[in-house]
């Protein structure tokens, strides 16, 4: 049959019209299918496109205006105050009580009256002026002008926002030189605050590196291991294939039940024999969240490791098998380097993904009104997306502008990370 | 396991390696049947027969690399040296450092060509210093004919190297680990004929030094490397003898029908 000379003689046909109306018309249609299909894929890009595109001009539209500033020029006539304070205790750790129990906030308050309803300054402006007549008390004996921040209704006059009254003093201080705008550099230092002068990101930012730090260092060993132990170890039986079809739902699983797992386990109380146990650790934590995360994500870093693994071609594994080198050498001179780049990719998925997760953290109360930057893995902490959601949640007008600045840090802090590791990726990649 | 009583006793006769009455399972398909065979330092022995006929499935019992097929079985004795390799107080590790192997297509370490041979000596412990290292990765390429090809290059990539250079590179690396035998899964099935030609040379020069196993799809191949040729077919030992009278007066019907083309 394969031969080229049939000795049985083939039933005639009749040759081919390649150059025939119908032929013409069959090639006409298929470069008119080819045509459509390119277009069609060009127009989902074009559209992809100007979605991120239309995401990132809002964003930064909004958000630009998150990462500025607005600070009044106060005139302080500090004798006039009348503040009832030692001096020789300002120098001491109990100045902050001295200054404020001799009423300065209530001092500078009024310092700050615009004549209208709404205050120049922000409610903090009080503790600039403290920190100032920390540094240097002698200012008490003189007037003084300081720069605080503007507060929330003036912000928006300065912008030609809010009421007449605000955009009147705004165009007035300004013109008198007591009113300037520069970029927010307490955004990047402080935490949650009531108010949208005085927010800023360090505190969920802090909170999310923590977090993410404690999911890395769960999920990615833990995860890498099982891949290792399921592809290179174990037996391919009924069990290992219930492992596997486990996994694979797990990765499907949505994140909020994770949330309510970590709640059940972590923080849940235990009746083990008539005693009661827990919680084991502390709410609103990052290592709860990390933790948490963790379990959401080890799956997906365990089917990527699998299928890295898998990858590799056997004749690696045969070559270091023929030459004595043990299984466990095998895995980790030969099979985890060239899987590396695969493994590295699939944990960056599962960490962009905790990165921006939001229900599970809701769940273990990292949604708290965290005012001081967490200072380890136990202290209440936010994430940034959390963060995020309870800005957009804030009735205050301030607040929508910090609400898409922190989005723009989130993103950085994402794009980042993906940065990283592509980095680490390559470079592993041309180890090789 | 036939007649494996009266030949029980070859091990104490000095063969470097003998199978007795061995038989392989992939699960329920037997792909070996009761093969008996022994192999000497002082010989090259080849494995000849038709596609499938088992050659490579034995060639693989011998040092033990079918334990990583989980569905394998072997039964039967193998001992190297007059030790049962399948016993539990054969380390299979220390087994394939004496027993190397050296596969069909070309298998490099993705890594430079002086880490390819250095592997093996340093997992084993075999050299004492970087001085001791570098002298057996430099013995190890001239044995294996490539150290005046890359001396000036060891720390490129191996598999930068043509398709002969990595096999000899693979030789190179089997040999670093001064292995006793040394076993061959046609090596040069993927090369051309050049290429062919120089492991052939390659192999009359380490015959002696090591008991050398080729398994080959190629008779003259056979003819021109082994002294010792065995025919395999269907999963059985059909004749085993000197090359010489298996190429020139087979005993055999099936083996005089292969050599001469009959099928295959």
């Amino acid at each position: 049959m394969s031969k080229r000379a049939a000795p049985a003689p083939a039933p005639e046909r009749t040759p081919t019209d390649w150059k025939g109306a119908a032929m013409q018309k069959r090639i006409r249609r298929r470069y008119a299918a080819e045509r459509r299909f390119k277009l069609f894929g060009m127009l989902a890009v074009i559209l992809s496109a100007a979605f991120l595109a239309f995401l990132i001009a809002t964003m930064v539209a909004n958000g630009a205006r998150g990462f500025t500033r607005s600070e009044v020029a106060l005139d302080l006539d500090f004798p006039k105050m009348g503040l009832a304070v030692d001096r020789t205790h300002l120098s001491t750790p109990g100045a902050d009580l001295a200054l404020s129990g001799a009423g300065l906030q209530d001092k500078v308050e009024i310092a700050a009256e615009s004549g209208g309803d709404h205050s120049l300054a922000a409610n903090s402006a009080w503790i600039t002026v403290r920190d100032a007549i920390k540094a240097d008390p002698s200012i008490l004996g003189g007037k003084r002008t300081i720069w605080v921040p503007a507060s929330t209704a003036l912000e928006m006059g300065a912008r030609g926002e809010g009421t007449a009254a605000a955009q009147a003093d705004a165009s007035r201080l300004r013109s008198a030189g007591k009113l300037r705008t520069g970029f927010n550099w307490g955004f990047f230092t402080a935490s949650n605050s009531n108010d949208p002068v005085a927010v800023g990101i360090w505190g969920a930012l802090k909170g999310s590196l923590l977090t993410m730090l404690v999911t890395f260092l769960i999920a990615f060993p833990v995860g890498v291991l099982a891949a290792i132990y399921l592809e290179e170890y174990a037996p391919k039986n009924r069990w290992t294939d219930l492992i596997e079809v486990s996994i694979n739902n797990l990765a499907a699983v949505p994140s909020i039940i994770f949330g309510l797992l970590g709640l059940a386990v972590f923080l849940g109380t235990w009746q083990i024999g008539g005693h009661s146990f827990g919680p084991l650790l502390p709410r609103s934590a990052a290592v709860v969240g990390g933790l948490t995360l963790a379990l959401m994500i080890m799956p997906v870093i365990v089917i990527a490791s699998r299928n890295a693994i898998k990858g590799v071609p056997p004749s690696i594994r045969d070559a270091a098998l023929g030459i004595g080198a043990s299984r466990i050498q095998v895995v980790f001179h030969h099979v985890l380097p060239l899987a590396m780049p695969g493994i590295l990719t699939g944990t960056i998925i599962g960490m962009a993904r905790a990165l921006g997760e939001t229900a599970p953290l809701l769940l273990i109360g990292m949604r708290a009104f965290i005012v001081t930057a967490p200072q380890g893995f136990t202290d209440p902490a936010t994430v940034l997306p959390v963060q995020i959601f309870l800005w957009s949640d804030e009735v205050s007008r301030g607040f929508v502008e910090k609400t898409s600045a922190a989005i723009i840090v989130l993103l950085v802090f994402l794009l980042a990370m993906n940065g990283l590791a592509i980095y680490l990726r390559n470079k592993f990649e041309t180890r090789w | 396991m036939t007649d494996a009583t009266p030949l029980s006793t070859a091990t104490a006769t000095g063969h470097k390696m003998s199978a007795r009455g061995v038989n392989v399972f992939y699960g329920d398909k037997q792909a070996i049947r009761d093969v008996s065979i022994d192999v000497d330092m002082d010989h090259v022995t080849a494995f000849i027969g038709p596609s499938g006929c088992g050659k490579s499935t034995f060639l693989r019992t011998l040092n033990r690399m079918n334990d990583t097929i989980a569905s394998a079985r072997v039964t039967g004795d193998i001992m190297l040296d007059g030790e049962d390799i399948y016993s539990s107080a054969m380390d299979v590790v220390q087994l394939r450092a004496r027993v190397g192997m050296v596969f069909q297509k070309p298998n490099p370490f993705p890594k430079s060509i002086y880490e390819n041979v250095a592997y093996g000596p340093r997992i084993h412990g075999l050299a004492a210093s970087k001085v001791a290292l570098d002298g057996i990765v430099e013995g190890s390429l001239r044995r294996a004919g490539l150290w005046d090809e890359v001396k000036d290059r060891l720390s490129d990539s191996g598999t930068a190297l043509s398709g002969g250079q990595q096999q000899r590179l693979c030789i190179a690396r089997a040999i670093a680990v001064d292995p006793e035998v040394i076993l061959m899964d046609e090596p040069c099935s993927a090369l051309d004929p050049i290429a062919t030609a120089k492991i052939e040379e390659l192999i009359h020069e380490l015959r002696g030094r090591y008991a050398i196993v080729i398994v080959t799809h190629n008779m003259q191949q056979a003819a021109r490397v082994s002294q010792k040729t065995a025919f395999f077919h269907l999963g059985q030992l059909v004749e085993y003898g000197d090359t010489d009278n298996i190429f020139t007066a087979p005993k055999q019907e099936r083996t005089k029908d292969y050599i001469t083309g009959r099928y295959g």
